[in-house]
Parts: C-alpha cells; structure tokens; sequence
C-alpha cells in the first residue's frame, strides 16, 4: 500500500456545496506527483481536506497515511503522523519569532513520537540543523528571528513554507502552489530544496497552475484536475501537452465549478 | 484542618495553579496576629506592637477614620464578596527577620524554595526581600550596592532608621484618603520595601520582592517607597503568589514612587496570586525633569485585580511608561490600566495595554490620559489590544482623555481580535495541540510587552500563560 491513498473523496464547504468529487490518488516514498488544474478548479480544497482543515466536511471516501484512515483526526494528530502541507497562503502569528515557532513545532512532533512525553530537541542541535537548512534554502539570517510570516514578501513566505518542510521532515509533502509568486532563482532553490526532501523517507504532491516548477521538479506521474475530479493522468509529458494546449481540452470552461 | 486544605485544592478553580500549596501546621507558630476584623483597637494594637512614632500611630488611626467614612466604589470590578470583618489584617510570622535563608523557620524556608526564590537571588537579582504574611522575613542586598549608599530595607526598618525620609515622602504621593483601599492600607500597613538609590548610581540587576499569603482570609497590606535621586537608575520586580482556599483574601498595597531628575525607574509586577484573592492596589509614581518612569505590570492571577499604575509627569521632558498585561480567566475580573498626566512641557508618556479574556473571565483597560494647560509639546500615544479566547469572555476598553492644552500630539489605537481559525489551522497543521497553538498566539500577542522583560521574567511569563491556556481546555 502507498504512503498516502486517496479514495473515492468528496469534499464540501460547510453549506454543502460540494468541491471534490471523487479523487483516487496514490503517492509513495520517493515519488513526486504533480496536481495540474485552472483556478478555482478544487485543488486548495482538495490540499486543505488532506490536512483536516475544519471548513471542509469530507462527505464521502478515506483518506489513508500508512495504511490508517486519518480523515477524522485533528491537522496536529495528521501532521505527527508525517503529513505536511506548505500553504497557498501562509497566515502571520505577529510576536512570535521563526525560530522559537519552529522548535515548538518540533518539538510537538518529538512529543508525539515519544508518546507524549516531553523529549525536547537540543538547542545546538537545532540551532546546526536550522543554521543549515537556512543556509540551503538561502532564507536571509534575519528572517529567523523575525515573526513568523508578517509582513514577509509573497517570496519570503513561501521560501520559509520550504523550511519548515525541511526542518519537519514530514513523509509525504503536499505543496499548494508553492511556485507563484517566486522568482526565477527563488523557484530554483524552491525546487531543489523539494527533489533533496524526496527519497525513500518522503513522497511529494505538487499543486500548481503550470509547468514552470515541473521543469526543476521532474514528477513521476501528472494528475489533470478539472472541477473537482482528476480527467487525465500521465508522465511529465503530460504536463507539457497542457503547457501547449491548456486546460479546456480537458473539458474546463475556464471558470471553477464548471458543468457537472 | 489538613483534610480541608486537601479538599480547596482539589476545588481550586485553576487545578494546576502550581502555587496552590500552604502551610497548615503553621497558624499556631504565627509569633503575633491580631484577631479578625478592623477597628481602631486593631490599629492601635499593630501601630503599638511595631513600636512605632506618635506621628505615625496618629497617621494611622486618621487613615482609618477615612476608610470607615468611604463608601465602596462604586465602579471597576463587583468587590460585594469582601467582608472586611471576616479578614486577619495583621499577622506577623516570625520574631525576627533574617539575613540568611538558613535561619527562617523550616516551613516558611521551604515555601520560598518552592518558589525558587533563593536560587533566583544567587543566579541575577541584586537584592531580595521576602514578605510572607504581614511581614518582611528575609532581606538581602549585595554588599557592594550598600557600600554605594543604596537602601533597600523592609519599610518598617526604613521607618525606624530613616524616619526622616519616610516623614518627608509617605502619603505624599498617594494621600492617605486618596482611595478606600488606600486609606485601609494607610490605617494598617505592614511590610512593603523601601528604597533610596543615592545620586548617580545604578543598581544594574533588579532588586526583587516576594508577597507571600499563606493563611487564609489574610489582608496583605505591603506598603513600599521608592526615591530614585538624581542620575540614578533601579530596577524593581515584585512578584505575588498565595495558596488556593475557599474563602477569600485580600491584598491592598500602596506604592509610592519618587523618580528625581535624570533618574529612572522600572517597576516590574508579576502578579500570580490564587484565584481567591482580592487585589486592589494603589500605585502612582512622580517623575521629575528629564526623569524616565515605566510600571511593567503583568496580572495573571487574582479573583479581582483593580489596579492602574499612575505617573505624574512633573519636570520638563520626563517620560512615562505602562505596559499592562491583564489575563482573566474563568471567575476572574482584571481591571487594570494606568494612568498619566502630563503637567510639564514637552513630556511624553506612551501606555501599551493588552488584555486576553477566556473561559468567561473578564479583562480590560481602564485609563485616563490627562494634559493640564501648559505641558506644551507632550506627546502621548496609547495602544489597547484585547484579544477574547471565546464568546462566553468579555473585555472592556474605558480609555478617558481629559486634555486642557491645546499644543499636544495625542495616539489612540485599540483593537479587539479574537484567535482566528486559520490562524490555528496553519499551527496545528505544524503539530502543535489546539492548546499549543492558542498559547503561541497568546503568547505573540504580549510579546511587545514581555520582550521588555529580563530574559528570566520573560520565560517565566510565557511559562504562566501557558499554565492559563491549559487550565481548563475541554
Ligand atoms: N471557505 C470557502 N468558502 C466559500 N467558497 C469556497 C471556500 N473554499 C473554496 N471555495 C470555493 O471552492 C472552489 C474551489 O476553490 P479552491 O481554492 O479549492 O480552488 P483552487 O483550485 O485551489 O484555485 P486556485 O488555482 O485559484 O488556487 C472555488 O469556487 C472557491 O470559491
Ligand atoms: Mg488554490
């Protein structure tokens, strides 16, 4: 069985209308899947339900991270288990620093995994392990002691969505259009912080619009997803064919909750 | 007896309240306590037992006379639960006070090492006294800051040996008939600290006092004063805990504050009482030319807090400072705030209120912001935050400006947020617990004012709003 399985998911907004509407989905160890679709299309949806965000009922279909059905626990009990989403759109916690969010996260995770028990992270071991991770990733020094994600750049924050997934080493990485609003070089750094995460500890789902990341981020299968379901699915080429000829050949009108 | 205690603590709003213990044994040993109850015979029996000057003793008995005659406010928080007739006001615990930890009593020694205060006092304080019931029962300071001139002594030691500065400064910056509660402390004050730091010197690590109640129905009425002269520089952090009973205590202090030209002052106060106490404080500073004053006051713990540092900006250029943290949670009501008023030019004050309310406690900032005619070219800005954890918990913002100069620049901000649910997504999503990730954010939002804070007192802030968060999730 895959690391994550994806089974016949539907997914609705609190008043019912519903976005996802049966996704079949396998991502394992050392893959890299690409989530290609237009705005609007379900793919943040789809993102969000994964990591238990409250305002997306799952209706129907499972959710499975290691074979376990996760689709009823908390995004923290998700997250310990190894799951990872780098957000569309990070949200700012004024006051507290990069760092010392970082740690405490870590520090969850090290809590859960020790079955609850306190197993705090060394400083110096954190301090190494960030120092270098930063370093990779070229986040500027400053951006640790600085609260996290207010006020940074559209960049910055996504730059430091990477960094977290470094730090938190989580299995299987979800990445909400990680690419827009980089540049050029940002994307590359982006992209290569994502093929080293990847390997025999951790898969990777990659939602974008387009082609740009796959071309640093070679995937090793495509998912075409147009309102709410997967129409096509293929190899990197596939990715290119839609570079060429876009969405609407497979039958999106160009504007979300299309025809059903 | 011991049975009962058990009992309160189980009962006790806050289970965790890490402070929760007491001594029971410990009643019998008390070296004098007045009965229960406020009355002139009360006050003549304390004024009479402490040996005390005839001015001091008339001081007293009129302080009383002014308390009887008040009625209660009548605004603030519902003090209706005091029954002053039910209260010990005077209960000393030991014949003498010591130098060294050693030589406390057993039991009162180990309360103070359960609070870790000696520890605290060898790694970064540079003076100490510990108040424990009426009075002050340990007292330490650094030789060297001595050798300097610097007093720091209990304030009935400080009346004995400095009577005439005492005479000179008490009940001149808050007047004996000031308030209620500032005449109850006046008429039966007991303990408190007093310090006079000499011209030029500064006291680089804090001094630190510790109010200990430990019996129950206990009134602490600590009164301290404070002269920094001229070019001077102190630092001083207080710190307040008590056991968790069923009925309630109460603590009524007066805190009077000198800070002379060029001279600085910090006044630090973690308050952590249990949830049964009354706080009810009267503190008010004076600065004088080109002289800085900042009250620091942090009020997690107590049933009822209404207390509003006050600075009275004297001299040209002074400047004032408040940063109030005020958590109230379940059965608890923080009115806090502050106070400024600028009767010289080209003052300045800034005042920084943030007020966490949950689980149907109330917080909030009461202030008054006051320019007299002639303070041309002062500046105030005043910024209250409140951020209410759940809909059963409310938070009230009071902020007055009585402004009779025309030549001022005046800053109003205040906000109320609530935790946003994508703000706690984003933080679980990384691992955290739902309490976690509250705290985080509650710990963000007073970061501006805990950054102020020694590394020690910041950690140790940080430690008390998480112990609140966790209380009584679920
Ligand atoms: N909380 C919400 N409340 C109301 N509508 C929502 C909510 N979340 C998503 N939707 C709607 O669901 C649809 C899918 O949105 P979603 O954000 O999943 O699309 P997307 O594929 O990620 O788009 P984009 O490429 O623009 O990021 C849209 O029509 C959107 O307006
Ligand atoms: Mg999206």
């Amino acid at each position: 069985m895959a690391q994550l399985e994806i089974r016949n998911l539907h997914v609705a907004l609190e008043d019912g209308t519903e976005i996802v509407k049966g996704v079949d989905l396998k991502v394992d160890l050392g893959q890299k899947h690409a989530v290609m679709g237009p705005n609007g299309s379900g793919k943040s949806t789809l993102a969000y339900a994964l990591m238990g965000h409250p305002a997306y009922v799952v209706t129907d279909g499972q959710i499975l991270l290691d074979g376990e059905d996760i689709a009823e626990l908390g995004a923290d009990e998700r997250a310990q288990r190894g799951l990872f989403l780098a957000f569309q759109y990070p949200h700012a916690i004024p006051g507290v620093t990069v760092t010392s969010f970082l740690r405490s996260a870590i520090n969850a995770n090290r809590k859960a995994a020790s079955g609850g028990e306190d197993d705090p992270v060394p400083i110096p071991e954190f301090r190494t392990n960030l120092l270098a991770a930063m370093e990779e990733l070229k986040v500027p020094r400053e951006l640790a002691s600085r609260y996290l994600n207010d006020g940074f750049s559209g960049g910055e924050k996504k730059r430091v969505e990477i960094l977290q997934m470094a730090m938190l080493k989580p299995k299987i990485a979800v990445l909400d259009e990680t690419d827009s609003g980089l540049d050029i070089d940002a994307l590359r750094i982006v992209a290569n912080g994502v093929n080293k995460l990847v390997g025999p500890e951790t898969g990777a789902l990659v939602i974008t619009h387009y082609q740009r990341i796959l071309d640093y981020v070679t995937p090793d299968f495509v998912h075409v997803f147009v309102d709410g379901r997967i129409v096509a699915e293929g190899g990197p080429e596939l990715a290119h064919k839609l570079e060429a000829e876009g969405y609407e050949a497979f039958g999106s009108n160009g504007n979300g909750r299309g025809p059903s | 007896m011991s049975s009962t205690h058990e009992t309160d603590v189980v009962r006790g709003i806050r289970s965790d309240y890490k402070y929760g213990f007491s001594n029971p044994d410990d009643a019998k040993d008390y070296f004098f306590k007045s009965g229960r109850g406020i009355s002139h015979e009360v006050v003549e029996a304390i004024s009479e037992h402490k040996g005390e000057p005839e001015w001091m003793r008339q001081f007293r008995h009129k302080s009383l006379d002014y308390f009887l005659a008040r009625p209660m406010p009548s605004w603030g928080a519902d003090l209706s639960g005091i029954d002053f007739e039910n209260i010990y006001y005077y209960i000393r615990p030991t014949e003498k006070q010591a130098d060294s930890w050693e030589d406390l009593p057993p039991d009162i020694k180990d309360t103070w090492d359960k609070l870790g205060i000696p520890e605290a006092e060898k790694k970064y304080l540079a003076g100490v006294g510990a108040q424990y019931e009426s009075e002050v029962v340990y007292h330490k300071l650094q030789a060297d800051l001595e050798a300097k001139g610097v007093l720091f002594l209990d304030m009935d030691s400080g009346l004995r040996e400095h009577e005439d500065i005492v005479k000179q400064y008490m009940g001149t910056i808050i007047p004996q008939n000031d308030n209620k509660f500032a005449a109850l402390n006046s008429a039966v004050w007991s303990g408190g600290s007093f310090i006079y730091v000499p011209p030029g010197v500064r006291v680089e690590m804090p001094l630190q006092a510790y109010f200990r109640i430990n019996a129950e129905n206990m009134g602490q009425f600590e009164r301290t004063l404070i002269i920094v002269d001229e070019d001077a520089y102190v630092h001083y952090v207080e710190g307040c805990t008590a056991p968790i009973y069923s009925s309630d205590s109460l603590h009524s202090a007066v805190v009077e504050i000198v800070v002379k030209p060029r001279g600085r002052c910090r006044y630090t106060t973690i308050q952590n009482w249990s949830n049964n106490v009354y706080n009810l404080v009267t503190k008010r500073a004076v600065a004088y030319e080109d002289a800085t004053m900042e009250w620091v006051d942090g009020n997690l713990g107590s049933k009822v807090t209404m207390k509003y540092p006050a600075i009275w900006l004297m001299g040209e250029r002074a400047h004032g400072e408040v940063l109030s943290i005020a958590f109230g949670g379940k059965g608890q009501h923080q009115d806090a705030g502050g106070k400024v008023v600028h009767v010289a030019p080209r003052t300045s004050s800034v005042i920084t209120s943030k007020s966490i309310s949950k689980d149907g406690g109330r917080a909030g900032y009461r202030g008054l912001l006051q320019v007299a005619k002639g303070a041309v070219g002062s500046k105030s800005k005043v910024v209250c935050d409140a951020l209410i954890l759940d809909e059963e918990s409310r938070s009230d913002t009071y902020p007055y400006i009585q402004v009779d100069e025309s030549d001022v620049e005046l800053g109003h901000e205040a906000t109320v947020s609530k935790i946003g649910e994508e703000q706690l997504f984003y933080l679980m999503s990384r691992g955290l617990s739902e309490a976690e990730a509250s705290a985080m954010i509650v710990s963000g939002f007073v970061e501006p004012i805990t950054k102020e804070l020694p590394l020690e007192y910041a950690v140790e802030m940080n430690r008390l709003i998480q112990l609140q968060m966790e209380g009584s999730v679920g």
